[in-house]
């Protein structure tokens, strides 16, 4: 069982990408051997409700029984704590918000009263670092990537709030896991898209010091090739529990509804 | 949080990272991995004995048959890595060879220059195609539209060796710690030495690669080097657009999971007969005709 926590569905509005459509990203995952894919709607992201492609979303993931949506929630918009009840009448699996891409503090009380209520809905809440590296983005593409800092915010705002962080690189992930408490800390769960392997071996790393617990399987596709995330962990010598609790059971923890 | 006694992960031990396993005999075909880097002593890193063998460990398993590889002076420790000094490249050039002798069967090796020094430069290229290094190695200490870097290309050219240039694709500003070159610059020094073969560094590594796929459409003797941390869908398709098979060469770089998830998805993308081209086959036809005897 492979589950990927981090795919999306629809065009990126910065660049040409090709294998945005849901066919497309189903045939990758058949590529891959990914069982089920948490899908999000991308160019939703950078709309200014960012909430109004839920709707394609949904209607999407009803017809397609591998993915399983993660609507958009926009906290600073009216009537957004309703999208969390969606959420979970219609199964997501989790929420997302891009705050530096909606133009709101990362670190704000919006996203603070946001948290609260993803905790008391025991809804996760995924957060993406950034989408593409900050080398080459477009000239016009100009929001901050998600600072470390907001993460640790972000799960001292509500004891209950479960969070997945997408697309955090080493440096990143040390600095909100040793940030944080213990108790912190188990709220937070990493997708691995983009940690280094070999030689470098920061993923294996993490592994040793954090542990394979905070840990999920995702690939950034189709923004990002989803070979990589399975060919750093081929790289790996995991005992093949470790494997699948990576590649599928923590995101049951996760989950956790 | 510690990992668990369940978890169960090899870890790298310095007391053994001299002792590389033998090269495996079940290599899936013929890879080359042309930009690759090794550290050593001097290095600022205490884990470099680590990262070399994690760097040949891996490539066992990918199945690289050669790390085609530089050493960027001290890595900062003496001088800066991208404006190394004349002291520090001849060290760094003296530990690639004692690299490439100390596994003949899978190592070679580019002649680090910096072409601000350009009796030193011609001198550690004449000394490193004797010793039988492949190619050279441009890091970013001047920029390619500079007469600087013409007599290193005429060295290169006179001893047959392609140059390996560091690239930040579409420069758009000065960066602090190295004088890079974009592939619109390099494309420059391209057309000045159409006898030398430029290998364009990671269209991976950082940087808007559409904007270098653009520049080196015409320009058949720059060869498009796959590596770089970048994985990005679409960046593949695109260089096959710009280049053809013909002009792209697998690499890693600093990241041997990158490299192996762009060469996995070739295996999707291409017949078999390109897929080589890609993994070895062009390469083997830019380097010298002794750099890959079987």
């Amino acid at each position: 069982m492979r589950i990927d926590v981090n795919a999306f569905l629809g065009a990126f509005p910065w660049r040409r990408v090709p294998g945005t459509s849901p066919s497309a990203v189903l045939a990758a995952m058949d590529r891959m051997r990914i069982d089920q894919a948490w899908v999000s709607h991308l160019p939703g992201i950078l709309w200014r409700d960012p909430m109004e492609g839920n709707d394609w979303l949904y209607e999407t993931a009803d017809r397609e029984v591998r993915f399983r949506p993660v609507p958009a929630v926009h906290p600073g918009l009216p009537g957004w704590e309703r999208e969390i009840e969606r959420a979970a009448g219609l199964g997501a699996a989790a929420v997302r918000c891009d705050p530096t891409w909606y133009g709101i503090a990362p670190g704000g009380g919006l996203m603070a009263a946001l948290a609260r209520a993803c905790g008391a809905a025991s809804m996760p809440l995924q957060l993406a670092v950034r989408f593409e590296d900050g080398r080459q983005r477009h000239p016009l593409d100009r929001a901050e990537e998600l600072p470390p800092w907001s993460v640790r915010h972000l799960v001292r705002s509500d004891p209950a709030v479960r969070v997945v962080i997408t697309h955090a690189d080493r440096p990143f992930i040390e600095e909100v896991h040793f940030g944080s408490t213990p108790d912190e800390a188990r709220r937070i769960w990493w997708d691995l898209c983009w940690v280094w392997g070999p030689p470098e071996d920061h993923l294996e790393t993490l592994l040793r010091t954090i542990g394979p617990e905070r840990f999920v399987f995702g690939t950034g596709q189709p923004l990002r090739l989803p070979e990589n995330a399975v060919a750093k962990l081929d790289l790996l010598d995991l005992a093949p529990e470790v494997r699948a609790a990576i590649e599928s059971q923590n995101v049951g923890e996760a989950l956790g509804r | 949080m510690a990992a668990p006694a369940r978890y169960h992960i090899r870890r790298a031990c310095p007391e053994r990272c001299l002792d590389i396993a033998p090269l495996p005999d079940h290599l899936p075909g013929v890879l080359i991995d042309i930009h690759a880097h090794f550290l050593h002593e001097r290095s600022p890193r205490a884990d470099w004995r680590e990262r070399n063998a994690s760097r040949l460990r891996a490539g066992d398993r990918v199945g690289i048959r050669y790390h085609v590889a530089s050493v960027l002076g001290t890595w900062g420790h003496c001088s800066p890595i991208y404006f190394p000094s004349p002291d520090d490249v001849t060290f760094a050039n003296e530990v690639q060879r004692s690299l490439e002798r100390e596994h003949p069967d899978r190592i070679r090796g580019y002649a680090l220059v910096n072409p601000n020094y350009t009796a030193h430069a011609l001198a550690e290229i004449e000394r490193g195609a004797g010793e039988g290094m492949i190619g050279v190695k441009l890091a970013a200490s001047r920029r390619c539209t500079d007469a600087l870097l013409d007599p290193v290309c005429r060295a290169a050219a006179a001893h047959g060796l392609p140059i390996l240039q560091h690239v930040w694709q579409h420069r758009r500003q000065e960066f602090s710690g190295q004088e890079a070159s974009d592939g619109a610059e390099l494309c420059a020094l391209a057309r000045r030495h159409p006898d030398v073969n430029f290998l364009l560094a990671h269209i991976g590594g950082g940087g808007d690669w559409l904007h270098t796929l653009r520049a080196v459409r015409d320009v058949p003797n720059v060869f498009i080097d796959l590596s770089g941390s970048g994985v990005d869908g679409g960046m593949l398709e695109a260089c096959i657009a710009s280049a053809g098979m013909e002009r792209l060469v697998w690499g890693c770089d600093l990241t041997i999971d990158t490299g192996w998830a762009k060469l996995r998805y070739l295996e999707h993308l291409l017949a078999p007969g390109d897929l080589d081209l890609v993994a070895w086959r062009n390469a083997a036809r830019i380097f010298p005709s002794h750099a890959f005897p079987d």
